[in-house]
């Protein structure tokens, strides 16, 4: 018994030290990460942020937060993907989880404040509920109806949203597909061309706020070619729309001719888009290569690894993060508490791979990148990690948390949110 | 009297120690149909469903003890030859991704792999054999 526990023991070890080794070789460490010091674990709240800032855990176990918002009173609203008591929106008054009231009878994914309303979205629909002078819900069981029947097929349901400053509302509207296949994600099924999902998914729809009952036919197709979107924000900064693309699956289980296991795992980029309208990004047709920094023509449409063909045209992204990552939340910081890098600048909160298996899981972390007049003014970095638990689980993707949520607080403290256990975390910096 | 009860206490004994060894080779398929559906796992389904057999939160479902696995035979194969594209529910947990027919494999590796999966991730379930397959197959054929 003692020789079998020493065994388990070795191999255990062996095989953390290997998981570990082989994390350290992944690309997705980005250059120029030199602000990032490691506080021991136990300080906030178990992260790992730069200097001078802190974190504590405002909310635990509340289920499924997919994504937050916090109003000038410190207020969150959270959505929910799962319902709780048969609710699907949480308000913790005062960022107080002590002080918990819910309404809504829909899961979903989006939520954010405007003018006076909050707004949040089911799998199919948008809805948005008026605020008193004090902020308040006035009636948590009427809310407007301003966007219904979009599209929910399971895969890729989230209706994520923004708001820009004329009145208008972008929706992600993600592809029921992977590579718009005849046959989704089966070895041997040709790609669709051209690929009939496009007319009313992989794309970004733009509706009014105020008008009612909108259906996708009364909306504006802004932007296409985008497979899946959860991350999305308006910059107001430069008036712009940016998205986080959820990149593609499968390219070795499908085409072990082209791709190795290896490949699968870093092909191809998540990208951060800026937006315009009438953008077209090439999904399903392309996928971005980072290691050549070229969209390359998919598999399904006679690539095979090398070949650009019609990608050569469509537009790159602004930055290309390691594959499979997925990008689930998307802030610019407008708030005056962090230092001045970070004025402006994009927090993406990575919920964190499985498709990258049986090559080690990656992600799980907020990361920053530096803005510039609407463009990265440098490299990447990872803003707080440790959501993971430690680098075994990371590896194996049995994480603790999954960061999902982004928001900005009143006074500019930033929140993370988990959709895993539905811990809200709260960053904080002092000089 | 007392001389015969010792000998047939050990007889008893015996059987039940030979019994017991027995019984885990009799429940458990030959080791080349483990190892061969290993394999097979290994390329056509760890991307998704991981390699402890868990699933991905949300998207993809664990094949550990669940009626999906552990149910009928001709449930799971008929799974694997057509695919799934409704969302399924484990638990009170909805999973969205489809799963894709697997028409691509034949009857051999399709048994294997599910006997595989049927006797891995804690999971202890009857063998499926290329005959169960075919059977399946068939049927489906026939629009059934």
């Amino acid at each position: 018994m003692k020789s079998f526990s020493s065994i388990v023991t070795v191999v255990v070890l062996a095989t953390t030290h290997f998981l570990c080794a082989c994390a350290g070789e992944l690309p997705d460490q980005p250059a120029g990460d030199t602000t990032t010091t490691h506080s021991s674990p136990g300080d906030n709240a178990g992260l790992t942020l730069p200097s001078g800032f802190s974190a504590t855990v405002v909310a635990e176990n509340l289920g499924g937060v997919r994504h937050i918002v916090v109003d000038s009173n410190g207020d969150i609203y959270a959505k929910l993907s799962k319902l709780k008591d048969g609710k699907g929106i949480l308000e913790l008054k005062g960022g107080d989880a002590g002080r918990i009231s819910s309404f809504g009878n829909y899961p979903g994914t989006g939520i954010a404040i405007k003018n006076g309303y909050l707004y949040a979205s089911s799998n199919t629909s948008i809805f948005r509920y008026k605020l008193d002078a004090g902020n308040q819900v006035i009636d948590p069981d009427k809310p407007e109806t301003i966007v219904k029947d979009l599209t929910d097929r399971g895969q890729h349901n989230s209706k994520s949203i923004t708001l820009d400053n004329a009145g208008n509302i972008y929706v992600n509207i993600g592809a029921p597909s992977n590579s718009c296949q005849v046959q989704d994600r089966a070895v041997g099924s040709k790609g669709q061309d051209p690929c009939p999902l496009l007319d009313y998914a992989g794309g970004i729809w733009q509706f009014k706020t105020d008008k009612l009952n909108q259906t996708i036919n009364d909306g504006v197709h802004y932007a296409t070619g985008i497979r899946n979107t959860v991350g999305l924000d308006w910059n107001s900064s430069v008036n712009e729309l940016y998205v986080m693309q959820h990149g593609r699956d499968d390219l070795h289980r499908m085409f072990e001719q082209y791709y190795t296991v290896k490949d699968n795992a870093e092909l191809p980029a998540e990208e951060f888009l800026l937006v315009k309208k009438g953008s077209d990004f090439g999904w399903p047709y392309c996928y971005f290569d980072p290691k050549q920094d070229k969209k390359m023509l998919a598999p399904e449409y006679g690539g095979d690894g090398k070949i650009q063909g019609r990608c050569g045209e469509i537009e790159k992204p602004l930055v290309a993060f390691p594959a499979h990552l997925a990008p689930n939340a998307l802030l610019f910081y407008t708030g005056d508490q962090f230092p001045e890098k970070y004025k402006n600048g994009a927090f993406i909160a990575f919920h964190g791979s499985w498709n990258r298996a049986p090559e080690p899981q990656a992600g799980y972390f907020v990361a920053f990148v530096p803005m510039k007049d609407g463009k990265p003014g440098g490299n990447w970095e990872i803003f707080a990690d440790g959501f993971a638990g430690g680098d075994d689980k990371k590896a194996s993707g049995r994480v603790d948390y999954r960061p999902c949520g982004l928001a900005q607080g009143p006074d500019g403290a930033l929140y993370v949110s988990d959709d895993r256990k539905g811990n809200i975390w709260k960053i904080t910096y002092k000089k | 009297m007392r001389r015969r009860l010792i000998p047939v206490n050990v007889v008893i004994a015996s059987l039940l120690f030979i019994l017991l060894s027995l019984e885990p080779d009799q429940i458990k398929p030959p080791k080349a149909v483990m190892d061969r559906g290993e394999t097979i796992y290994a390329k056509e389904c760890l991307g998704c469903h991981q390699a402890d057999g868990l699933g991905v939160q949300g998207l993809n479902p664990p094949l550990a003890k669940t009626k999906w696995v552990l149910g009928p035979r001709a449930q799971m194969i008929h799974i694997v030859l057509k695919g799934l594209t409704d969302p399924i529910e484990i638990d009170g947990d909805t999973y969205n991704n489809p799963m894709p027919p697997h028409l691509h494999l034949n009857d051999q590796e399709i048994s294997d792999v599910l006997t595989y999966v049927r006797n891995s991730f804690g999971n202890n379930a009857k063998p499926i054999t290329p005959a169960d397959v075919k059977k399946v197959r068939a049927a489906i054929a026939k629009g059934k």
